[in-house]
């Protein structure tokens, strides 16, 4: 769509996503300021540390997750694959305790990217809906976890300290495991937006079958997209292991609808082609501070879950009214030539 | 869309050609893999067995039907369990007010349930918006409310007239009587799907929607009725869940939805809409519950029937993609006077993958 129109529309779409962002932005300050005027000492430095933790395993597979949307397909395999990494780290260190800590980063990020090159693979060569393979190596993942584990459990004192350290530690007030998203966030977002291949990422999102005319290499962007999303669920599994001490194979049950609601959330179009990074840690941290504000504002925590559905309405509602308002400058704008 | 292309020359009538295909393998599957558990495992002969995996299969068969009509249309509900949970907790919360007749129970639970999918609907077919995310947005929206109703209590004093009388046995049978109800139900859907010009509707919509507009089928009317189904049915199986467990907690039939999607698509309806009917749904749907539990009884760890169930799904749309795959490339090399494909190392064009899987058959 945008590729046919000229520059005027670019700048259109370029405001759309900037409004778009702010938007979620003004409505996580909004959210922070009130509750903080109701109970100042939401804000204070402990209680933002451990909404940044809770926050940075969410925003992290939200980031991958929103790399696969783009390209319109879905990653639910996510929440397992965390499962498997989780444990896998919690394994390794108790087979080979004197193992660097980096290592185990490594095969976590490693395991993850195999778990995400599978799903790919079967996406792109053999043509199959994401959503049914993802779904498949969703309950697969799960299963082998739990093969693996044999409901076992390894805790925190089988891990070196060092490593737990990472999981809770902060430097000059902000935990690490923050410092882990935001570096991330900012790699996979200045990709996206500067790089070639990271643009045509939307291009095969907007409309896959222009993308392959134009000679974007489809099934390789859509492989290597999955490939991102494994290994980041993968380092979420590392750091999840770093965080809770405690691994058994449960890890991230269910975590998979909670990290595309953050993505659709922050604005990135479940249809693909459309939305950033960026919004989509937004929509992350937006979930894990409502979570936290509710019982502060004096509403009872078991509305946290209908908020977030709430919130992911209006979310797709708003995108499906801007996407109108920009549709309807672009048409005005053609029609004056 | 490409998928419109190739619909017409090499379908005539998609319900009864896959029927002749995927259905059959999936019926036979259900076959042998009774036969040889029967066979093999000991207890799967036993009359006791089939009690246990009707129960099971139960609120997922119902929940499937509807399901697949939504699929058919290229739509989908992942709200279902959480229907199914709010109907539950609602139930609970109702007679623990003192709403003590079960008809009575029942009707606002099947009420609500159409309310919570009219909603969907309304989202879907007024606003325009994607089912998908819409319903990931409602499976929370409803899960959230059943807590709101109920908290984390469970109600669980029901009378033993309601809970026994919900899983008694067809006399002189050992199997519930109300497979009855799925019965009649599952008829229905057949018959719409199969006989009827709404039912041949539901297929030109998941093959093109503009077609279909121009064909004279209202689609945003039909799809927004699926929902409400599909809603009603949801609460229904709420109302089965609490009896049968005798508990209505906010958490009941948690995650249910996958599974529900995974038998859909084990049944042969395509993810992208068009194909695929009720028939095969629920021979998957008995598929899964019979290997469940044969599994079980062979003292074979839950998490092997996990994996299984992931394998069966990849394979039942791996499998028939490359065969087509294969015949496209077989087809090619017959017709040395085609114009060769533009490059022979690159993934093959859509028109193969968007070619029916079923096409062997």
């Amino acid at each position: 769509m945008s590729a046919t129109t000229a520059a005027p529309a670019t700048s259109a779409v370029q405001r759309l996503f900037v409004v778009r962002e702010l938007g979620i932005g003004l409505a996580l300050v909004l959210l922070v300021v009130v509750t903080t005027l109701v109970n100042p000492r939401f804000l204070s430095a402990q209680n933002v540390k451990d909404l940044l933790l809770g926050a940075t395993i969410l925003a992290i597979m939200a980031v991958g997750q929103a790399v696969v949307i783009i390209t319109r397909n879905v990653d639910l395999s996510v929440g397992s694959v965390l499962g498997l990494t989780t444990f896998a780290t919690g394994t390794t260190f108790l087979h080979h305790p004197g193992l660097p800590i980096a290592a185990v980063f490594v095969i976590g990020v490693a395991l993850g990217a195999l778990c995400g090159a599978v799903n790919g693979a079967l996406i792109a060569s053999v043509r199959v809906p994401a959503l049914v393979v993802t779904l498949g190596t969703l309950y697969m993942f799960r299963g082998f976890d739990y093969t693996w584990a044999a409901s076992s459990q390894i805790n925190a004192a089988d891990m070196p300290p060092a490593f737990l350290r990472l999981g809770s530690g902060a430097v000059f007030g902000v935990p690490v495991l923050a410092l882990v998203a935001v570096v991330v966030v900012v790699a996979a977002g200045a990709y996206l937006r500067t790089y070639a291949s990271g643009r045509e990422l939307y291009a095969v999102g907007s409309n896959p079958d222009a993308a392959r005319l134009s000679g974007i290499p489809v099934g390789r962007r859509v492989f290597w997209a999955f490939v991102t999303s494994g290994a980041l669920a993968g380092l979420a599994g590392v750091l999840y292991a770093a965080r809770f001490g405690t691994v058994d194979a449960n890890a991230g049950l269910g975590s998979e609808l909670n990290v595309v609601a953050a993505a659709v959330v922050g604005g990135v179009a479940i249809f693909g082609g459309s939305g950033s990074v960026y919004g989509a840690v937004l929509g992350a941290v937006l979930l894990t501070v409502i979570g936290a504000a509710l019982p502060v504002l004096g509403v009872s925590p078991f509305w946290e879950k209908a908020a977030v559905g709430l919130l992911i309405l209006s979310a797709i509602g708003l995108d499906r009214a801007l996407a109108a308002r920009l549709a309807g400058r672009l048409t005005v704008r053609r029609a004056r030539g | 869309m490409a998928e419109f292309t190739t619909a017409g020359s090499t379908r005539r009538h998609p319900a009864w050609s896959v029927l002749v295909a995927w259905d059959t393998v999936v019926i036979v599957g259900v076959v042998l893999v009774a036969v040889i558990g029967s066979a093999t495992i000991d207890g799967v002969a036993d009359p006791r067995f089939w009690r246990f995996v009707t129960l099971d299969v139960i609120p997922i068969a119902l929940i499937a039907l509807p399901m697949t009509l939504i699929v058919i249309t290229g739509e989908i509900d992942l709200s279902v369990a959480s229907v199914l949970g709010l109907s539950a907790t609602v139930m609970g919360k109702l007679y623990e007010a003192g709403v003590t007749a079960l008809p009575v129970l029942i009707a606002v639970c099947l009420l609500l349930g159409a309310v919570l999918g009219a909603l969907n609907g309304i989202f879907i077919t007024v606003f325009g918006l994607p089912s998908l995310a819409v319903t990931i947005g409602t499976l929370a929206l409803y899960r959230g409310l059943s807590f709101v109703v109920l908290g984390d209590k469970a109600v669980a004093d029901y009378p033993i007239a309601w809970t026994s009388g919900m899983i008694r046995a067809i006399h002189g049978l050992t199997i519930p009587w109300f497979i009855l109800v799925v019965a009649g139900l599952a008829v229905a859907f057949c018959v719409l799907v199969y006989l009827t010009p709404i039912g041949r509707g539901l297929y030109a919509m998941g093959n093109s929607v503009d077609a279909a507009t121009f064909a004279g089928i209202n689609v945003a009317r039909t799809k927004f009725w699926l929902f409400v189904v599909s809603g009603t049915v949801a609460a229904l199986a709420g109302v089965f869940w609490t009896l049968r467990f005798a508990s209505a907690r906010a958490d009941n039939g948690s995650g249910l939805e996958l599974s529900v999607v995974a038998a859909v698509l084990l049944g042969g309806v395509s993810i992208f809409g068009g194909r695929g009917g009720p028939i095969g749904v629920l021979a998957a749907v008995v598929l899964l519950g019979v290997l469940n539990n044969a599994l079980q009884l062979a003292y074979v760890p839950a998490n092997t029937l996990t994996i299984v169930t992931g394998a069966l799904l990849i394979a039942s749309v791996v499998g028939p993609n490359l065969v087509a795959i294969a015949r496209q490339r077989w087809r090619r090399r017959r017709r040395p006077g085609a114009p060769p494909p533009a490059a022979a190392t690159a993934p093959p064009p859509a028109a193969v993958a968007a070619a029916p899987p079923v096409a062997g058959g």
